[in-house]
């Protein structure tokens, strides 16, 4: 390797130069954002993704199959056509034999966006350093999402127990229920589809309640007010509401569409 | 701080050589970052320094030695397929001491030739081209050329590799089970793949591959965080996004890639497990097996074939643009001339990015899929050769009248320019669906993606390491094996694959175990001959390569601290950098990375931490303003 003759630096001028110091000129966080929140933004975009995949399998599967047409009341459930949502939620725990389209689901949903309120306001208490605030509004928000697991949970097993009609199968028995290859409502798919779908999101929340509650630890034991700040809560925070949103996104395509 | 600025010969603003030294130039870290000094500690023991190391320098070498050992295992498996293609009726009993029951009465188990095949695509796109390639390079010279002392994370990007390590014994095991490796190739197409009882090969190995899969996609993931979150976070002061080198814009717009697209393929295996060992419909319609009525309805396998090319397309450029990135940095240097369109080469990179999101059903022509929907995909496809013909024609005016230096990584990366232009234009034609049409079972996409990604890629890679061998191991690599391995390899992959689109023009079919028993594909035994030996002949030169590695490790020329007389910050660094990169304060940066053989300049180049203010003589008007 040849190697070329030193360069003599002409006099330098007497100014030091200083590296220009714009927004993206380097030596600063363009975002405002530390790097740890910009891993969790990156993590909730590539997540989002995910779901995006599942929504999308959701809406060609359900393209490829009929659509029942007629008077919403002359609906039954049949392997023909995709079930209308309002028959297929309308039970209410403690209401038996009620039909409440769509009820229960409406007051999970209003849970998970209260929880998603109290949330902020963990987070806002962290800005304020108030660790008793950030205590209460944690506790309220895991109250929130465990209450939200734990109506799924209901709406799953009555889903699973099925009507009280059942579907005719083709050996002459009944078969009540769904379970991921028989489905009373309606073409397998919309059970496998729901299971998966909303099974996906449940996992999200669970592991946002588990985040939620080390985090509750944290703050008890004091480790974020030791740090000086309390952004972890904020991070857990961003995962919080993105969990919540991807439900707005579920709801709307399961029950709503 | 204190404990680096304690080791010797580390002093700050050591002088680069031949060059104008960073000394006297004030460069203060920003406060964020001050915490990663605290990964030093001179009394780590050797699993923390070796193995769980937090350093991404060490990381980048775990990423390529375990490239390598899959690189020459996938090599293996493509020699073994290539002896049944090229001698289909020869005895290969001689494997049965090494392949034991998939040699059967001295043929090779075709069930088995399946899973060559696609456990030799699984391995060469992912395992090497993805983890070996962008693993090693993202890792090693993101920090190094930003100037950050290291990663964002570097607790994730150790958990980034060795999610990698768990996926890649896992894929590894699989090839030792009974019933054999994933075998419904490397796209894993449902129903075959979704249909456990369907061949021996859609069974267990099909299990391990997607759970192989999924630890893979999180590892990914924690790379490319990683990788983003770093670029946008912890430049060091003046490295504006237009002072970045081009390597570093191509490791960045990979890891975007790979953040929006691995999600996706995680949802396709995630929906094909539910498929394959819980009972749901997502791909499967009207089926019948072995004679028996499935009950699946409602599926369908074509939803997976979008799902999975929605990551498939962008991970070819995952693949490729990494490469891209240091050849534009290994050419400009070694032809001692600026890069040609710097901010045009930036402007493709992006181009092409955005394109490979909205490309994916090219690979769909031929799956019934509506025309109409061809025709978009076609017409977007063939975009594509706008920002790929841009970085061409630039890397040619870059090399045109350069003063160049024949070093091996520049050959290399002469090489990739060559080998991307003509599996390029291979693209143009398939890209065309009346075209890929009738191409699309032949060998020449085989031929095609071979040239332009698999081959391209491998010659980014050896580029790479024959350039930056000195920053990493702090000796050289030979120069005399690197023009051997050079030589072989670049006659190897044309004698291979220019036969390969002549076979594939003609009509010989992908896929196809046994292919005498039709008049029409016989006429080629002899080119298919002439492939296959050239293939493994190309395959043995690798290990000039894998010598020449290892032998400089330990007995190379000592390099020096600029070897290649480079203009970026990871020639700033001491010879053998520990961690934290800097022995002192990180420099700042005032120039963009190529001011090479610029007039007026003694030397023919300016690192990009010397201040306009040291080059009086050599500065444009516009520069000279900024020495205020």
């Amino acid at each position: 390797m040849s190697q070329p003759t030193t360069l003599q630096p002409p006099a330098a001028s007497a100014t030091q130069d200083a590296p220009r110091t714009g927004t993206w000129d380097g030596g600063n966080e363009p975002f405002k954002a530390s790097y740890g929140k910009l891993m969790m933004w990156f993590f909730l975009l590539s997540d989002a993704f995910t779901f995006a995949a599942f929504l999308t399998t959701y809406g060609l599967i359900r393209h490829k199959h009929e659509v029942f047409v007629g008077k919403a009341e002359e609906f039954v459930f049949s392997t023909r056509w995709w079930p209308v949502p309002d028959k297929v939620f309308n039970a209410f725990p403690g209401l038996h034999g009620m039909d409440v389209p769509l009820g229960f689901v409406a007051l999970m949903t209003m849970i998970l966006i209260l929880s998603s309120v109290t949330m902020v306001l963990a987070v806002e208490a962290g800005h304020r350093m108030d660790k008793n605030d950030v205590q209460k509004w944690l506790l309220w928000t895991i109250l929130f999402g465990t209450t939200f697991l734990l109506s799924q949970a209901w709406e799953w097993s009555h889903f699973i127990h099925g009507s009280e009609k059942g579907m005719l199968m083709a050996d002459g028995t009944t078969f009540f229920g769904a379970n991921l290859a028989v489905n009373e409502y309606g073409p397998v798919l919309f059970a496998d589809l729901f299971f998966f779908i909303t099974g996906f999101h449940g996992t999200h929340v669970l592991s946002g309640v588990c985040l939620l509650v080390w985090c509750f630890i944290a703050t008890s034991n004091g480790t974020f007010h030791k740090r000086g700040h309390y952004e972890m809560i904020e991070k857990i925070g961003l995962y919080w509401h993105f969990v919540d949103l991807v439900w707005v996104f579920v709801f709307t395509f399961f029950y709503l569409v | 701080m204190s404990d680096m600025a304690a080791k010797p010969n580390l002093s700050p603003g050591v002088q680069t050589q031949g060059g104008i030294g960073t000394a006297g130039v004030p460069a203060t870290e920003h406060g964020d970052h001050l915490h990663h000094d605290d990964h030093e500690h001179h009394d780590q023991h050797w699993l923390w320094k070796y193995v769980f190391s937090q350093d991404h320098k060490v990381i980048a070498k775990q990423f390529l030695i375990s490239g390598m050992i899959w690189a020459i295992l996938g090599g293996t498996l493509s020699s073994l397929f290539r002896l049944q293609l090229g001698w289909p009726e020869g005895s290969m009993e001689w494997l049965a001491p090494f392949l034991g029951k998939w040699i059967v009465a001295g043929k090779l188990n075709p069930e088995f030739y399946l899973a060559l095949v696609t456990m030799h695509g699984t391995i060469m796109v992912f395992f090497v081209l993805t983890a070996g390639l962008s693993g090693t390079f993202s890792n090693f010279l993101i920090p190094l050329q930003v100037g950050a002392r290291d990663m964002a994370s570097g607790f994730m990007n150790m958990l980034s590799y060795w999610f990698f390590f768990l996926s890649s014994i896992i894929m590894f095991a699989s090839l030792f089970i009974e019933t054999g490796p994933a075998a419904a190739g490397w796209t894993i197409y449902p129903p075959l793949s979704a249909l456990p009882q369907a061949i021996p090969g859609s069974g267990a190995g099909m299990t391990l591959w997607l759970v192989s899969m999924a630890f893979f996609i999180v590892s990914q993931l924690l790379g490319g965080v990683n990788y983003v979150t770093t670029v946008i976070n912890m430049r060091t002061r003046g490295m504006s996004m237009s002072k970045l080198p081009l390597t570093i814009w191509a490791f960045f717009l990979t890891a975007i890639l790979g953040i929006l697209s691995f999600p996706v393929l995680f949802s396709a295996a995630l929906l094909l497990i539910f498929d394959r060992s819980f009972g749901t419909s997502f791909f499967l319609s009207d089926i019948y097996i072995a004679g028996q009525a499935l009950s699946n309805q409602g599926g369908s396998p074509v939803l997976f074939q979008h799902l999975f090319w929605f990551l498939g397309h962008p991970e070819v450029y995952i693949v490729i643009m990494p490469a891209m990135g240091m050849v534009s940095e290994v050419l400009a240097t070694n032809a001692r001339k600026p890069i040609f369109g710097y901010r045009a080469m930036i402007g493709s990179l992006i181009g092409i990015s955005l394109l490979s999101f909205v490309v994916w059903a090219h690979h769909m022509f031929v799956t019934g899929m509506n025309p109409f929907l061809g025709s978009v995909f076609m017409f977007l496809t063939l975009i594509i050769a706008v920002p790929s013909g841009v970085k061409v024609f630039n890397w040619l005016a870059t090399l045109w009248r350069g003063n160049i230096r024949f070093t091996a990584a520049m050959l290399f990366s002469i090489g990739f320019v060559s080998l991307f232009i003509s599996g390029g234009l291979t693209g143009i034609i398939l890209g065309n669906a009346t075209l890929d049409i009738q191409m699309h079972n032949t060998y020449f996409v085989v031929a095609h993606f071979h040239l332009v990604m698999g081959s391209s890629a491998f010659f980014g890679l050896f580029a790479g390491v024959y350039h930056w061998f000195p920053k990493m191991f702090g000796r050289m690599m030979d120069e005399k094996l690197g023009y051997i391995h050079f030589w072989l390899t670049f006659a190897g992959v044309y004698l291979v694959f220019m036969p390969m689109h002549y076979v594939g023009i003609a009509g010989f079919p992908r896929r196809y175990y046994a292919w005498t028993g039709f008049d029409a594909f016989s006429q080629f035994a002899d080119l298919n001959r002439f492939i296959s030996i050239a293939a493994i002949l190309a395959f043995f030169a690798q290990f000039v390569f894998i010598f020449n590695f290892f032998y400089s490790i330990f007995r190379g020329r000592r390099a020096t601290q600029n070897p290649w007389n480079s203009t970026t910050l990871e020639w700033t660094t001491p010879v053998n950098p520990g961690h934290g990169n800097w022995p002192g304060e990180i420099p700042a940066v005032y120039r963009w990375p190529y001011d090479y053989s610029k007039p007026g300049s003694d030397v023919d180049f300016i690192p990009q931490n010397v201040p306009y203010s040291k080059t009086q003589s050599s500065n444009f008007p516009y520069e000279q303003d900024a020495v205020e």
